[in-house]
Formats: structure tokens, C-alpha cells, sequence
């Protein structure tokens, strides 16, 4: 280029079109960057600053009413108040929650807990209080400016209206568990989520959890609260389903208060035909609203401690010795094994007791029975009867029809928890306690009593006193409404059960249960006095009524009650408060129910230190009751 | 001297919509749904604008000879201000600690290096027109490299590379302008791609085989070949010195230019939000004043470094490319300015008042796109800052002077 002129025109003006296709060039790459981000990225870009400015805040669904079969509430929802935290950062949140601190009582929250949950959920408001008090919101609300991500939210609450009466019923609710949301069923969960915890609320989860709706927030950079309302569309709550019980809510209270304060035990009545539960409740009984919106520690730690387990539901987690009270399932094997007829008679009249080798085997009456037919030994609950019934059966086939009568298998009524009942599977389980060759079949002899390795729920002997009732058909017991769920059919003459029903109306007119006769209604039923190694002894009664066409059966146990003539009384008063309606019963109130009537004092086991029965379990089995706690 | 001639049409009209422009963006930067510094910066804007419009007409008023004239003093008092200013100066702002303030009694004054820049594209244009040819040799451009580059050394010790990279852009620029031949523009440029070339021993080996080939195609004197290669290689050595020798957050800047998701709550934090508020602006945005990345304080800086966010959240591509084209219209009137300035000075000034936008405009709106990494220099007429403006003006004053004697007295078209 030496020697011309570079800012001759010509070679300016060369220079100028090439400086413009430059610009041109670099002014294009930058359109088609902007184009790339702002026309082929847009979506990507427009959700990532809708995550950035919008925080979901969960609105929790009302769980569904449960009512009892009149559409009486057993479980509603009343509005309450939850305190929760956004927090940009785990520093800011930690800074607030000293705040909110100096509102609330201390102790209240803990603050590792709320940290906790913001960290599985940064981008939701940490939960603080649950269920906070309206001076406490009020409070918090002042303090708004100094609390940025403060999140009020109003959250439909839990609420028993009848509480304590019908704890072991309903359950209760409570926030999910880590451990749950690791379930398959509480999957789907959110931390913070209340769920069922117990009983109803538990078994029926799916059906009463509505889908939670949601509602957005707007937050700045720093995760403040600019706009609560308006920022996005939000999405309303779907209430869950409500669930109509068979419960009959007036005859539960009247369960409860004629139940003896104070006194350990159940009740269950049950519709015989169809297997409804009418009323279950069990003593002593606990506040299930304590457990809405976190309990007390304090409190939780008095109700798992207490001696008489208040939490324990003893109609269907407890197993108690059947004693008397199977007495009608042997009757029904004898019976339908042909071996016997309601009018038979043993070989061996009861004279107080029953000789076997060199061991006697008492009969609760020393002064015997003398001769007495099926129907007749039932209705005196003679046990020197049932020795030899027991010996007629044998082991082997008491062990086999006690599966076919339900005797070793949970009755699968809806509730959580149920135990197992226990019975020995077979012939071999004697060998493995005792050894081949170390028992003898005198073990029938205790079985056709109730006694021995023989344990059971009170809503299986329920449910098999419904089945007397009702002609044979074994039901499962139904807390929600549907049809009846046969489980299977005792393949016995309806004459049979004619006259078992006979023999259970013989133990209430004459019998051991005379102190529960009822003036207006022929009552059924049979006592059993269930022998306790650990104290007194437990009572028993399971009746039905009207004797001839039973409508409801109901059966109770009382722990150490002495004796089943306790509670017959008291299951009288229910049967009759059910089938008579509130009016008519007697007293209104509950009256101390005199425990008395001891004539029936079992002692069906072996009296004497030279008693040839096979000894007691060594290993294998826990001191009866067992009581099993999820 | 009626009105029309008095200043060039094509250059005020420009510059009248991008002033506009400008200030209804840095208006919307200010609506904000939280506590911004950004609230009334328009309305300081607007009086530096004033200050602005007034200086630049009495920059106009002034003869090129005198400015031309009075280029080495400007050059040498711009020099020993970049002095005082590292010895004294202090920071601002998003870069609350480098010294490129000059303050008196805590009142921030400015920025000199903003004017350092136009002392630089004054002396290197006093330069370059002085001689009767254009440099044609690498040793020629000896002299031209070093006025640019102690200005610009000095600027980067403050530390602000964004504003060294600026004086790359004019030197360039101008050289190119000045008839430099492509070939020495690219050997001079050789060493700095080198030292990128560097951060892996594949690309260093292949770009040294590229060079070795170029210079054998170009056959720059021998001992000129030699010094290129030397340099290269040494460039190629210090690399990794260099960078283990910068500051941490410039190498994380860097790093987060190439993949901002490395640390999206730090380093990373400036380009995703930037890009979300791009991004999330569509066609058409979502409306002036309602870009929620900006109401939100999502996006940082957003009356300054990332100003040009705002256009992109809510005005959307098409605001971009009009603001694009705005500025495409003002550096090709500048060129057209450049190319029928009557004499070789003012030609050089105004393309060196090119390069200086041109950088600026590139650097900032493709930071804000992820097509360069962060550097934190202004927008013209969009950024807020008052020295930033200030210069703009002045730069366009004598660029408007030059065009008035490229009218009365220069070249008519061809």
C-alpha cells in the first residue's frame, strides 16, 4: 500500500461498505441470539421464571365427615390455623423463627423440626404451628413486616364432637411420618400432610383425604411475600368423601356410660344378620382430639406410660382366654360332627368334678349337676359336661372345626390393628411345647372349656354368637356400610341352632346369667369367667336378642371383673337400650352395676397339686391376655 | 448556517430515539415491586442527559484542528488521571471494590476511564493521520499499540477488563480505518488467541501450526515473523500463570460464561436470571413496566450492567430488535460520517468513536445473552451513569462537528 494514499476516497468509502457488513454480521448474530432465547427457548424460560417468582402454597382439603348410620357426626372439620415459613435461604428462615419465638409460647416449636422440613421442601412454606390460636395469628400478624415469608393460612381442623366415647372407633389424625411417606400407601403424601393415624381415620384413609388444591404466592429474589393474592390462578381444595358408618352413635354413648368407670374392658354389638358393628368402645378411653394438630408431649408420654393403656383398643388388639364362652363352639363341633344331639347326655353324671387317671377335673360347682342334656349342661355352663364332650371330640377334631368356626383367623373388620386370635394349628404344636409323648389328650378337655392355649378377640366371639344368632352364617364384621360379607357357613341344622338359642335363653332365665334377665325381651346368651394368672380373673358375656329372632348381639369383657355375671348386666342394658330405644331404658343415667352373683366361679383347671394336667407351657407362649399394640 | 446543515439528520434523529429509548427502560428498570436503588435513577438520568446534550453542543462548537491540536495534552492528563485514580479512586456499585471512582469529600465525580478512551481515540487519530502512509509493517505499529495499551494496562489494574477490552476495540478499529492491512491486524491479534488457545494443549498446538502457516502465506519480514511466533509462545506459556493469577470472581466469570448452571446461586446467578428474563419475554415481552424478573429483583443490576434485560423481558424480540437496529443505524451513520469526513483526523475519530460503541454495544448486549462473558461495562444511552453518557455525548459532538465539514467542505458521494 506504500506510496498511496489511504484516506483517498475510494479506499474509504471500500473501507466503509466492509465496516457495514461487519456491523451487519455482528448485529445479525445478535438478533439470532436473542431469537434463539426469546422465540425457540421461550417455554423453557418462561416456566423457570414462573418456579422463580411463584411459590405453591398447599390448601389443605377438608378430610370427609364420618357420621354414624342416622347421619349423626362422628368426625367433622371445623376452621383452624396454620403458621408456616417461606424462606429464601436456611439462614433467613432460622432468623424468623427466633421471631416468632418471642410470639408463641416457647417450646412450642421446634425449630430443628420446621428447618427439617424446609429442607425437604425449600420451595413450599415450612409448616411452624399447625393448629395456632387465634390471639396467637393475630399477634404474628402485627408482626408481618418483620417476618416477610409469614404464611397464614386458615386449614379445616379435626374435631370429634363425642371425643373420648368414641376414640378407639374413629381414631385420630396426625402430620404423616417420614416413615409413612416411605409407605406404599402414603406415598402420594406431602410432608405436612395430615393423615389417619388410627382406627376409621386409618382404615379409610383413601376415602376421607380430599386432593389438596393450591394457591400461589409471589416472591421477590430474597423469597419475601410480595402479592398473596392474585399472582396465579390457584386450584380449590377437593373435600374428601364422607364415610356413613353402621356405628349407631346414641346406643356408642350409651355403651360408654353404662361401661364401669374406671374398669378395663370392651364392648361390641353387632347386627347378627348382616355384620354391622352398632358400637365398639373400649376402656379406659383417651381424647383423640389431644392427637389434632400435634399432641403435648407431656401428654403423649402420660397416655403410652399408663398402666391401663388407655391408647390399646381391647374389642379387637386384645386377646383374652374365651373360657365358658366356648363352650357353644364345642357344643357346635359335637353337633354338627353327629357325635351329638341337644338332648344328649354324657356317660358320666357331674358330681363336682371329673376323674381322668389320677387327676380330677373340677366342675365350677362342687356340688355337681347330676345328669344333664346339651341344652341343659349349656344353660348351667356344666363343665364335668363339656370334659367329656371335649374327650368325645378329641383333640384332633377341635383343632380341626375351630379354623372352620374362625377360631384361629382375624375376623377383618375395618379397623386397624386386629389381632390374631390364638388357637393351636395342630396336633403338632403340643409336640412342640410339650415334646412327642409329654402330653396326653386331656388337653380337649380344657379346650372344650375355653381354657388351655386357646385366646380370643372379643369380636371374633361376637362374631361367632352373631352366627349362632343368625343360623350359621360367619360374617365380617362392617364398620362402613355395605352389604353383608359372609366368610363362611357352619354346616348345622337350623334345629341345632334352635336349640342352642333355647340353651343360651336357659342360661339367662336360669342360668349363670339370671342377674341380666330383662323384663320386655327374651335375652341370650352365655357368661365366661376367663382365668387370669396376673390377678383377678376376666368377665364375659356375649348375648343376643330377641332370643328367637336376634337383631343384635352383643358381647363384653371386663378385665379383672371376677366373674362374666358382672358384665351380663350391663350388655343387657345395652340390648335392651338398642332394641327399645333411649326412652324406654331404664334410669337414663348410667347406675353402678353391682358386681356380684359369684356362683358361676369356674375354676375348670386343675385344683390340686397332684393334678395330672399337662403342665403349663414352658416357652412359646405369653402369659395370657395377650395384648398386642400395633 | 441554517439549522438543517448545522447537525447531521441521520446521526440526531438516531440518537434522539435511542436517548428516549434509553430513559423509558431505565424509567421501567426503577418499577419495581420491592425497595430498588433503581426507583428514580431516570430522573438523574435525565439531568446528566441535559448536562449531556449541552456539553456535546459545545464540543460541537469547537475546530477539529484545535482538538487535534490539543490531542497529546488531552492524552497525557487522561494518563495521570488513570494514575490518580488507581492511587485514590474508589468503587461503586455492582463493582463496590475496584478503584475506577474518583471521588472528592465522598461525592463520586466519575469515571475518568470513560474519558481516557476518547483521549485515546483523539491521540491515536492525531497519530495514525500524521503520517503519510499507513503503518505497513508490525513495527510500525509499535507506537499505535502503545497508545492504547498503557491506558488500557492502566484501566485493567483498577481492576476493569471490561473497559481494557474497550481500548482493544478502538485500537483495532482505527487501525483497520487507517489502512493497516487484515493480515498485520491479525498477526497483532495473534498472542491474545493464543492465550485462549492455551487452556488446552490440542488447540494451542494447532493454532501455532495455523500461524506458522500464515505467516509463511504473508511473508511479514523476518525478525517481525520471529517476534509474532515469540509472542505467541509466550503467551501460550504465561496462560495458565495468568489465570491462576486473577482474581477468583473473574475466573468464575469466565467459568460461568461458558456454563452458567455451574453454581446458578452465585457465579451463575447474573446470566440465568438475565436469560430467564430474556427468555420469558416471547415476541412481544410482557409489557413495559411488568417484566416480573425485574419487579421481582430476580435480575441483578437491572438499571445498569443488565439494562438491555429489561428491553428483552418486556418488550420482548421485538423491542430487541428494534433497540438492535437503533443501534445499527447509529454506527453506520458514524461510518458514513467516517467516510465523508473531509480529512484524515476526523475520519479516524469518528470510526474510532465506532469501535468505542460498537464495544460497548456487543460486549454489554451479548453478555446479557450469554454470547460474552460478564464484563460489567455500559450500555450507550440505556445504562445508567452519568460519566458514561457524558462521553457518549461528547464523542457524538465532534462526530456531529465532523460531519458539518465532511458537509461544507468534504467529499461528495461517488
Amino acid at each position: 500500500m506504500s506510496g498511496r494514499n489511504a484516506f483517498h476516497p475510494f479506499l474509504v468509502a471500500q473501507r466503509g461498505v466492509v465496516a457495514r457488513h461487519v456491523l451487519l454480521g455482528v448485529f445479525v448474530i445478535l438478533g439470532a441470539a436473542f431469537f434463539r432465547l426469546q422465540i425457540l427457548q421461550h417455554g423453557r424460560y418462561e416456566l423457570r421464571a414462573t418456579t422463580n417468582r411463584l411459590r405453591p402454597i398447599p390448601l389443605q382439603a377438608p378430610r370427609g365427615l364420618i357420621v354414624d348410620r342416622r347421619g349423626e357426626v362422628i368426625a367433622e372439620n371445623v376452621p383452624g390455623y396454620s403458621v408456616s415459613l417461606l424462606a429464601s435461604n436456611e439462614d433467613s428462615l432460622r432468623a424468623m423463627l427466633r421471631r416468632v419465638e418471642q410470639v408463641i409460647a416457647p417450646r412450642t416449636v421446634s425449630e430443628e423440626r420446621v428447618v427439617g422440613r424446609y429442607l425437604a421442601m425449600p420451595y413450599e412454606p415450612a409448616l411452624v404451628l399447625k393448629d395456632a390460636p387465634f390471639d396467637v395469628v393475630s399477634r404474628l400478624e402485627e408482626r408481618r413486616p418483620f417476618l416477610p415469608g409469614l404464611v397464614i393460612q386458615r386449614e379445616p381442623k379435626r374435631f370429634y364432637p363425642d371425643s373420648s366415647l368414641v376414640a378407639h372407633l374413629v381414631g385420630y389424625v396426625g402430620e404423616v411420618t417420614e416413615q409413612e411417606l416411605g409407605s406404599e400407601q402414603l406415598a402420594d403424601r406431602r410432608v405436612g400432610s395430615i393423615v389417619g393415624k388410627e382406627g376409621l381415620e386409618r382404615q379409610y384413609e383413601d376415602t376421607l383425604t380430599g386432593e389438596d388444591g393450591v394457591r400461589f404466592v409471589e416472591v421477590d429474589a430474597l423469597g419475601r411475600v410480595v402479592r398473596e393474592e392474585g399472582a396465579a390462578v390457584s386450584l380449590a381444595p377437593v373435600p374428601g368423601h364422607p364415610l356413613r358408618t353402621t356405628i349407631d352413635l346414641d346406643l356408642q354413648r350409651f355403651v360408654a356410660s353404662v361401661f364401669p368407670a374406671g374398669k378395663l374392658g370392651a364392648i361390641v354389638a353387632m347386627d347378627p344378620h348382616t355384620g354391622h358393628v352398632l358400637a365398639l368402645y373400649s376402656s379406659p378411653s383417651y381424647d383423640p382430639n389431644a392427637f389434632v394438630g400435634g399432641i403435648d408431649p407431656d401428654l403423649w408420654e402420660r397416655l403410652t406410660t399408663d398402666e391401663a393403656r388407655p391408647l390399646l383398643n381391647r374389642a379387637i388388639s386384645t386377646r383374652y382366654p374365651p373360657a365358658s364362652t366356648f363352650k357353644l363352639a364345642t357344643a357346635t363341633i359335637a353337633l354338627r360332627r353327629g357325635l351329638v344331639t341337644p338332648a344328649s347326655r354324657m356317660p358320666i353324671p357331674c358330681t363336682g368334678g371329673l376323674r381322668v387317671g389320677d387327676r380330677v377335673f373340677k366342675c365350677w360347682k362342687p356340688a355337681g349337676h347330676g345328669s344333664l342334656t346339651l341344652e341343659q349342661a349349656i344353660a348351667a355352663s356344666c363343665d364335668v359336661y363339656f370334659y367329656q364332650l371335649g374327650r368325645l371330640i378329641t383333640v384332633r377334631a377341635l383343632l380341626d372345626d375351630a379354623n372352620l368356626l374362625g377360631f384361629r383367623s382375624v375376623t377383618g373388620v375395618d379397623l386397624p390393628g386386629e389381632v390374631r386370635p390364638a388357637f393351636p394349628p395342630d396336633i403338632g404344636y403340643y409336640d412342640r411345647v410339650y415334646g412327642r409323648g409329654h402330653w396326653t389328650s386331656t388337653v380337649a378337655l380344657n379346650l372344650a372349656i375355653g381354657q388351655g392355649e386357646d385366646a380370643q378377640t372379643l369380636i371374633n366371639m361376637v362374631r361367632f354368637y352373631g352366627a349362632i344368632a343368625n343360623g350359621g352364617t360367619i360374617l365380617i364384621p362392617r364398620i362402613v356400610e355395605g352389604p353383608p360379607i359372609p366368610a363362611r357357613r357352619l354346616e348345622v341344622a337350623e334345629s341345632t341352632f334352635a336349640a342352642m338359642r333355647q340353651a343360651l335363653i336357659a342360661v339367662v332365665e336360669q342360668g349363670t346369667a339370671r342377674g341380666a334377665r330383662l323384663a320386655s325381651i327374651r335375652l341370650a346368651g352365655k357368661t365366661g369367667t376367663a382365668q387370669n394368672p396376673g390377678g383377678p380373673d376376666h368377665g364375659w358375656f356375649i348375648g343376643f336378642a330377641p332370643a328367637d329372632s336376634p337383631r343384635v348381639v352383643v358381647g363384653g369383657i371386663l378385665e379383672f371383673g371376677l366373674h362374666g355375671t358382672a358384665m351380663a348386666p350391663i350388655v343387657a342394658r345395652v340390648i335392651e337400650h338398642y332394641l327399645l330405644g333411649p326412652d324406654r331404658t331404664r334410669g337414663g343415667r348410667s347406675e353402678p352395676v353391682p358386681l356380684a352373683l359369684p356362683e358361676d366361679s369356674n375354676p375348670s383347671s386343675p385344683t390340686g397339686p397332684d393334678s395330672s394336667q399337662p403342665r403349663r407351657p414352658r416357652r412359646a407362649r405369653p402369659p395370657v391376655p395377650v395384648r398386642t399394640e400395633r | 448556517m441554517n439549522d438543517q446543515a448545522r447537525f447531521d439528520r441521520p446521526l440526531t434523529a438516531v440518537t434522539l430515539a435511542l436517548c428516549v429509548y434509553g430513559l423509558l427502560i431505565l424509567f421501567s428498570a426503577g418499577q419495581t415491586d420491592v425497595p430498588s436503588a433503581a426507583a428514580h435513577v431516570w430522573q438523574r438520568q435525565l439531568i446528566w442527559l441535559a448536562l449531556s446534550v449541552t456539553v456535546a453542543l459545545l464540543v460541537q462548537r469547537v475546530s477539529p484542528r484545535l482538538i487535534e491540536w490539543s490531542a497529546p495534552a488531552l492524552y497525557a492528563i487522561g494518563l495521570l488521571v488513570l494514575l490518580v485514580t488507581l492511587a485514590i479512586g474508589t468503587g461503586a456499585g455492582t463493582a463496590a471494590s475496584s478503584k475506577s471512582w474518583i471521588a472528592i469529600g465522598g461525592h463520586r465525580l466519575g469515571q475518568p476511564s470513560e474519558f481516557v478512551k476518547l483521549a485515546v481515540v483523539l491521540m491515536l487519530a492525531r497519530y495514525l493521520a500524521g503520517r503519510r502512509e499507513p503503518p505497513a509493517t508490525l513495527r510500525e505499529l509499535v507506537v499505535p499499540v502503545l497508545i492504547a495499551a498503557v491506558p488500557a494496562g492502566l484501566v485493567a489494574l483498577q481492576p476493569d477488563l471490561g473497559s481494557a477490552l474497550v481500548f482493544a476495540g478502538i485500537l483495532f478499529a482505527m487501525l483497520y480505518w487507517a489502512g493497516v492491512k487484515g493480515s498485520n491486524l491479525v498477526l497483532l491479534a495473534s498472542p491474545v488467541v493464543s492465550l485462549f488457545a492455551a487452556a488446552a494443549a490440542w488447540s494451542w498446538g494447532a493454532w501455532i501450526f495455523l500461524l506458522g502457516g500464515l505467516l509463511l502465506l504473508w511473508r511479514p519480514y523476518v525478525w517481525e515473523g520471529l517476534a509474532v511466533l515469540g509472542a505467541n509462545v509466550a503467551t501460550g506459556i504465561i496462560a495458565r500463570p495468568m489465570w491462576q493469577h486473577l482474581a477468583t470472581y473473574q475466573q468464575n466469570r469466565f467459568l460461568s460464561f461458558l456454563n452458567p448452571e455451574l453454581d446458578p446461586r452465585a457465579t451463575g446467578w447474573h446470566i440465568i436470571q438475565s436469560k430467564i428474563a430474556i427468555g420469558s419475554g416471547g415476541w412481544l415481552g410482557q409489557g413495559f413496566t411488568q417484566g416480573t424478573q425485574k419487579r421481582l429483583a430476580f435480575l441483578p443490576a437491572q438499571h445498569t450492567d443488565f439494562v438491555f434485560s429489561v428491553v428483552g423481558e418486556e418488550l420482548g424480540f421485538v423491542g430487541v430488535v428494534v433497540a438492535l437496529a437503533l443501534f445499527f443505524a447509529l454506527l453506520t451513520a458514524l461510518v458514513r460520517i467516517a467516510r465523508r469526513a473531509p480529512e484524515p483526523f476526523g475520519s479516524l475519530v469518528v470510526f474510532g468513536i465506532v469501535g468505542l460503541l460498537f464495544t460497548h454495544i456487543f460486549e454489554n448486549v451479548g453478555m446479557t445473552a450469554n454470547v460474552m462473558p460478564i464484563t460489567g461495562i455500559p450500555l450507550p444511552f440505556f445504562s445508567y451513569g452519568g460519566s458514561f453518557l457524558l462521553a457518549c455525548f461528547v464523542a457524538l459532538g465532534l462526530a456531529s462537528r465532523i460531519a458539518r465539514e465532511g458537509r461544507d467542505f468534504g467529499y461528495r458521494e461517488f
